[in-house]
């Protein structure tokens, strides 16, 4: 899904012009060279789409073997209330992960600010949790959410609050959980921001200070237009990132004592799309009702950018 | 924001920093507290870590907690399998994609558009639509809950020729032309050099699929059953659900999990940063 960067950017180096017509030789060495991993990618990514396709058709019985049964899981999808419901998680979860966009833009206009000391090391600490295994992340915010034990409740009971128990309570889980979507997306929205800001070039701003603009006016006046290209291509990413959502909901899901993903009482809220094709495709080994469900996902997709890429020319300045 | 913003004398603008490391600073014990409570968590003993009212220092530091991830979960072998999986599917990676990015970049070959264009398609798609399949034909080759099981999908991958194929795109012609002129053959030219000069490349394509192959969880979850077989992300998710509520020995266990990729960040930081910012690959 990364493709998306390179429509936002300017492209780099174009063909060239002054390369050969392919000689006998050199066009058997790029056969050679494209080989390996034509082969691979055919064999382990583009024949599986096509496969997946032809699944979401089929029913497959205990003992392997596909039967047709046409749009059977197709309808179905409809009728099962956990796919609306979980089509109303992951989109709402994307949504509240479009909050964490200002925040980034905020952040890194005052890291940008010219000889702020420290800025490495504040770029580093917000860095830190893009790099760090979502797994272990759901665990140590898990243990954070605690109803009885974790750190949040125990400080929200300093200001005289009693917290639910986040992780499962249906009410808030979902909630929390996109709270751990923020934090993590956070450095990484953020550092998108500093390379667009760097290219805001610094006599906007000398001539709006002339004009005795404060820093809010220049904030919302200059800033944030000239980066709306960058503003653009993380909210693109945030959401398709979103839309996928599968590590922390299954980690925040899963209760001990049972096999790992099955029943909080928070599940039916917090489940995703992508929870529920893993569910349905791999607990449940109905792999053709798992590849509608798949399906039911690109579809999501390539509808929310397409409607991102449409508003863009309201909102986007491209200089 | 830059110093104009903050015109109208000295101690307004001295107000002005001081007001933005605030917040900064206010923004820093949010990500790193966390990090900070999950250490402290693994310094604890189990009644501590459920005794109320919460004590924020460890009564009595227990280092020992650390020698029990090795004792109670098969923590060594996850350990070893995720660094096969990593340093396999990398290592392949840049030979295969650094080949056809190449061939892509900068030679003639009949259908290099089609092919090129079906590449593109699979970066387009979201990885639930290859991972039935793939466990079907893992499943087939008897590969489950070995290690060529958890590498070879991933020895694949449209997004580093992608990336790769940008690097070599931007290489001057000149110096391949020299080597060509005196004899050199296409693939002489893209060993010797066309290859060091795309260093940089070669570098965040390493970072980018050791991250990716460090932390993903669910294709390893698909494809591995038995614990000795997971790497770290698949092991501690279920090690979540199977056992525990005992979180000093869980944190204990994410931290060592952790540690590497994050020390590799904090000496690479540049590196990283760069290559996963400015690539948008995440996930």
């Amino acid at each position: 899904m990364s493709a998306v960067n390179s429509l936002a950017r300017p492209r780099r180096a174009g063909r060239s012009a002054n390369r050969r017509p392919g000689r006998r030789p050199e066009r058997m060495w790029a056969y050679l060279m494209v080989a390996p991993m034509t082969i691979g990618l055919s064999v382990f990514y583009l024949w599986p789409i096509a496969q997946t396709f032809f699944y979401s058709f089929t029913k497959s019985g205990p003992f392997g073997g596909h039967a047709w049964i046409g749009t059977a899981n197709y309808r179905a999808l409809v009728d099962e209330p956990s796919v609306l419901q979980s089509v109303a998680n992951t989109l709402f979860y994307a949504v509240v992960q479009l909050a964490g966009i200002p925040l980034a833009v905020l952040l890194a206009a005052l890291l940008n600010q010219r000889g702020l000391r420290g800025r490495s090391i504040y770029r580093l600490v917000y860095f830190l949790p893009v790099v760090t295994m979502p797994v272990a992340v759901a665990m140590l915010w898990r243990w954070m959410y605690n109803g009885d034990y974790g750190l949040i409740n125990q400080l929200l009971s300093i200001v005289g609050v009693r917290g639910p128990h986040w992780a499962s309570d249906p009410s808030v889980a979902l909630y929390a959980v996109a709270a751990i979507g923020i934090w993590m997306a956070l450095g990484y929205n953020m550092v998108i921001f500093l390379a667009g800001l760097q290219g805001i070039p610094t006599m906007y701003y000398e001539a709006a200070a002339i004009d005795g603009a404060g820093p809010a006016k220049m904030f919302f006046r200059i800033t944030v237009p000239l980066l709306s290209p960058s503003i653009f291509f993380a909210t693109v990413l945030t959401v398709i990132n979103s839309l996928q959502m599968f590590d922390l909901a299954y980690m925040m899901m899963s209760t001990p004592g049972a096999a790992a993903g099955t029943a909080n009482p928070a599940l039916p809220q917090v489940r995703t799309v992508s929870y529920l094709f893993y569910q349905k495709a791999f607990v449940e080994h109905d792999l053709g009702f798992g590849a509608a469900v798949a399906f039911v996902l690109l579809g999501f997709i390539l509808a929310m950018t397409l409607i991102q890429f449409r508003l863009q020319r309201r909102w986007v300045h491209y200089a | 924001m830059r110093d104009g913003a903050m015109a109208g004398g000295r101690s307004t603008r001295r107000a002005g920093t001081a007001a933005t490391h605030v917040v900064l600073i206010a923004g820093a014990v949010v990500m790193v507290g966390p990090f900070l409570w999950e250490v402290l968590t693994s310094l604890k003993t189990f009644s501590e870590t459920t005794h109320l009212p919460l004590t924020f220092l460890p009564h009595r530091w227990q280092w020992s907690n650390y020698v029990r991830v090795f004792e109670q979960l098969p923590f060594r072998q996850m350990f070893l399998n995720t660094v096969l999986m990593a340093a396999g599917r990398t290592l392949a990676q840049l030979v295969f994609c650094s080949m056809a990015a190449y061939a892509f970049a900068r030679m003639r070959f009949r259908g290099n558009n089609l092919l090129f264009g079906l590449f593109l398609s699979v970066l387009m798609v979201p990885s639930q639509l290859f991972l039935i399949p793939q466990y079907v034909i893992i499943q087939d080759l008897g590969w489950v809950n070995t290690l060529q099981g958890l590498i070879v999908p991933g020895m694949f991958s449209a997004f580093g020729t992608f990336l790769l194929r940008q690097f070599f795109l931007a290489l001057p012609h000149d110096v391949e032309e020299a080597a060509r002129l005196d004899g050199a053959n296409a693939f002489q030219i893209f060993l010797r050099i066309a290859l060091p000069l795309a260093r940089p490349g070669l570098l965040a394509l390493t970072i980018l699929t050791v991250l990716w192959s460090w932390n993903d969880l669910m294709y390893p979850l698909v494809v591995t059953t038995d614990p000795s077989a997971m790497p770290l992300s698949a092991g501690l998710a279920t090690l979540q659900g199977e056992h525990f509520t005992d979180y000093s020995l869980l944190m204990a266990g994410s931290i060592m999990a952790t540690a590497p990729m994050i020390v590799a960040f904090v000496v690479l930081q540049r590196h990283f940063i760069q290559g996963i910012a400015f690539t948008g690959a995440k996930g």
